[in-house]
């Protein structure tokens, strides 16, 4: 008895030393056989389940972009819901994979919070949505109001922000469940909900009983630049998921779609050969089927096509997410 | 056991200390410093796991941002004034007057309404007893976070917008906003302070919040079913024969109460009680689905803006640790008061 316990202990010690360190994150998701892949618990146009409980959304087909890269199959994904306030937890602890949840890009976050974000998938800003009836047309009108929002955003810290140094007051009601915070607001608890443009138009879009009956002010009172992140440490991972997001830019600008990427395989173009892999050695670089990139197209498509997909139904204008070549500022750098 | 031993010498000067180790004085104190050592390699272990991990990751570490400013704002503050300049600690602190102002109402409410339904379930009114007997079994069998939802729906789905608040008194007015009343403002003379209409709510006078409304009429209502089964049992724990000594010796059924039964069954009745104010205490951290700025909800938040969930985590189990511990405490010093003399336990 006396023996076993400290053959134990002396298990116990040999196992301390052994440091904790995650393995390759593109290895691991390779032995399981899909890809993990934090997203919103539900905001249309980003990440919600469809009738079907199938994701959609423009941050559920970056997922999709990145198995395909991986596994030449889009469908290999599991879907981890996540609250604003789980998800940099999730991250780090290696529940998922990949974080792509219309999560703003700031520095503490890349700095301190052991991730990297890998680009910007969507350039927005935080405004606020009143209910017509109260009569406001700016923001400066809001002294005194009742303030939905949800915890743990930067929304939260620039509401305060921005009444502060307008002086003025506000109440906040601050609940984590996007769905519960708006059931506040319209059941009349807030006087004005706030959150990223993209999100008051979605949730007017999906969840008002009568759209028509809300405003959005024209104040945008910050930049919040939404982009996918991957955890500290492993280069190689950061690197894929990097490329995901610029070849879906970048065809694009290549004018390749899902649609159209089967003849143009053939191109004689030099730029689109090394995208779709038939020259050099692109996907390899990356430990990807050299067809990585012509697989993210023909499965999920090109930025813009997730855009008209998702988010031009609920009135979004596709604005300053445009190519940087049509007066907007997505841009990718080459593939060579 | 002896032949083991035996052999075990024959092996050799090794064996004896073995042999040694094992005598029946010396042999609970190994083991207890085994267990201690075992544990304490545990702690190291993950400890220092999870320190590796943070600065492999590069995530920050340490209790250095509770000095930092905290940049949200607080719908509510009890006893505490705060905005959003003042530091993390400060609204971790409010975090806390909140949980302790809505748990020690909900202990006192739920208690009061417990007794009284125990009481009533015991009563030989039929339709009483069955009221409290289905008052019971539907509150305790619904999840509290449904019931906090329903309480908090009922509040800001049927009642009006401010400017048709009700008014069921001067100065009082129920809306969506919560349930507005007037204070007593210090100064000479003692004034009364009234709520008024201006802008997007109500300024001046006292402000309850829905979400503080439906956490306590929640908590209050859930723990209170409980209280109540514990309030019978205490009751029905007292033997028949000391009524009837009771009866017979003349007292009145007031008095048999009074003087016999509570008494004894309060032995019965503290010791489970002072579980559920804990678990009232620790139900209060569902606050966080109705957007009540409990401990948990400010802690949560603080977690999420700085990253630091070990920390974050750190401090909400030592504030509840404490509460706890304080309550059981207080409990146990109320119990020794009732216990039976001589019966230490």
């Amino acid at each position: 008895m006396m023996v076993r316990t400290i053959l134990w202990t002396g298990a116990l010690v040999l196992f301390c030393t052994a440091s904790a360190q995650a393995g390759a994150t593109a290895d691991a998701a390779v032995k399981k056989g899909f890809l993990r892949c934090g997203v919103n618990t539900g905001i249309a146009g980003f990440a919600q389940p469809d009738s079907k409980g199938e994701w959609r959304g423009i941050d559920v087909d970056f997922c999709r972009a990145v198995a395909a890269a991986l596994f030449r199959d889009a469908q290999k994904v599991r879907y981890t819901p996540l609250t604003a306030q789980q998800r940099f937890t999730a991250l780090q602890s290696g529940e998922v994979d990949i974080l792509s949840r219309n999560t703003t890009w700031t520095m503490a976050r890349d700095t301190s919070l052991g991730l990297n974000f890998v680009g910007i998938n969507f350039y927005d800003g935080q405004g606020f949505m009143v209910a017509k009836k109260r009569n406001v047309k700016k923001a400066t009108q809001l002294n005194g109001a009742a303030v939905c929002v949800q915890p743990g955003t930067t929304t939260e810290l620039n509401l305060a922000d921005y009444f502060r140094a307008n002086n003025m007051k506000f109440k906040p009601v601050v609940i984590e469940k996007l769905e519960e915070v708006l059931n506040a607001y319209f059941a009349g608890r807030c006087d004005v909900f706030t959150t990223d443009v993209s999100g008051l138009i979605s949730a007017r879009a999906s969840r008002a009983a009568n759209a028509a009956d809300h405003v959005i002010l024209p104040e945008v009172i910050c930049k919040e630049p939404f982009g996918p992140a991957v955890r500290h440490g492993d280069d190689h991972w950061f690197d894929v998921v990097k490329w995901s997001l610029f070849a879906t830019i970048e065809a694009e600008e290549l004018g390749l779609t899902s649609k159209n990427i089967d003849q143009q395989v053939k191109s004689d173009n030099p730029v689109i050969q090394r995208f779709v892999g038939a020259k050099g050695e692109f996907g390899k670089m990356l430990g990807l089927d050299n067809r990585w990139a012509y697989d993210i197209i023909k499965q999920v498509g090109n930025y813009g096509e997730s855009f008209d997909r998702h988010l031009t139904p609920l009135g979004l204008d596709r604005g300053i997410n445009k190519l940087w070549n049509r007066g907007g500022l997505m841009y990718a750098p080459p593939i060579r | 056991m002896r032949s083991e031993s035996d052999r075990a010498a024959a092996t050799g000067g090794a064996s004896k200390i073995l042999r040694a180790l094992d005598h029946p004085r010396v042999r609970p104190v190994v083991y207890q410093a085994l267990l201690a050592t075992g544990v304490g390699l545990a702690a190291w272990y993950f400890t220092s796991n999870a320190a590796e991990n943070l600065w492999q990751r590069r995530i920050a570490s340490g209790f250095g941002f509770l000095a930092h400013e905290a940049g949200f704002e607080i719908g509510e503050s009890a006893f505490l004034s705060y905005d959003s300049t003042d530091t993390y600690l400060r609204a971790i602190a409010v975090g806390f007057f909140n949980t302790f102002r809505v748990s020690v109402l909900a202990i006192i409410f739920s208690t009061v309404l417990g007794g009284f339904i125990g009481l009533t379930r015991l009563s030989p009114n039929w339709l009483l007893a069955k009221l409290a007997a289905a008052y019971i079994e539907v509150i305790r069998n619904i999840p509290l976070v449904v019931q906090l939802f329903f309480w908090y729906a009922v509040i800001t789905e049927s009642l009006p917008a401010p400017a048709d608040a009700l008014s069921p008194g001067p100065g009082i007015f129920l809306s969506n906003r919560g349930f507005a009343f007037p204070i007593i403002v210090t100064g000479a003379p003692l004034a009364l302070e009234y709520p008024v209409l201006s802008g997007f709510g109500f300024s001046g006078g006292g402000l309850l919040s829905p979400e503080f409304a439906a956490l306590l009429l929640g908590l209050s209502l859930y723990t209170a079913a409980f209280t109540a089964e514990i309030v019978r049992a205490g009751i029905v724990a007292v033997e028949r024969g000391q009524y009837e000594v009771a009866y017979s010796l003349g007292l009145n059924h007031r008095q048999v109460m009074r003087y016999i039964v509570l008494p004894q069954a309060l032995r019965v009745i503290v010791p489970p009680v002072t579980s559920q104010y804990l678990n009232c205490t620790k139900n209060s951290s569902l606050a966080v689905a109705i957007g009540y700025p409990d401990l948990v909800s400010i802690a949560n938040t603080t977690i999420n803006q700085t990253g630091q969930a070990i920390e974050g985590i750190a401090i909400i189990m030592i504030v509840y640790l404490t509460i706890s511990l304080a309550i059981a405490g207080f409990m146990n010093w109320y119990n020794r008061r009732f216990a039976l003399r001589g019966s230490q336990r």
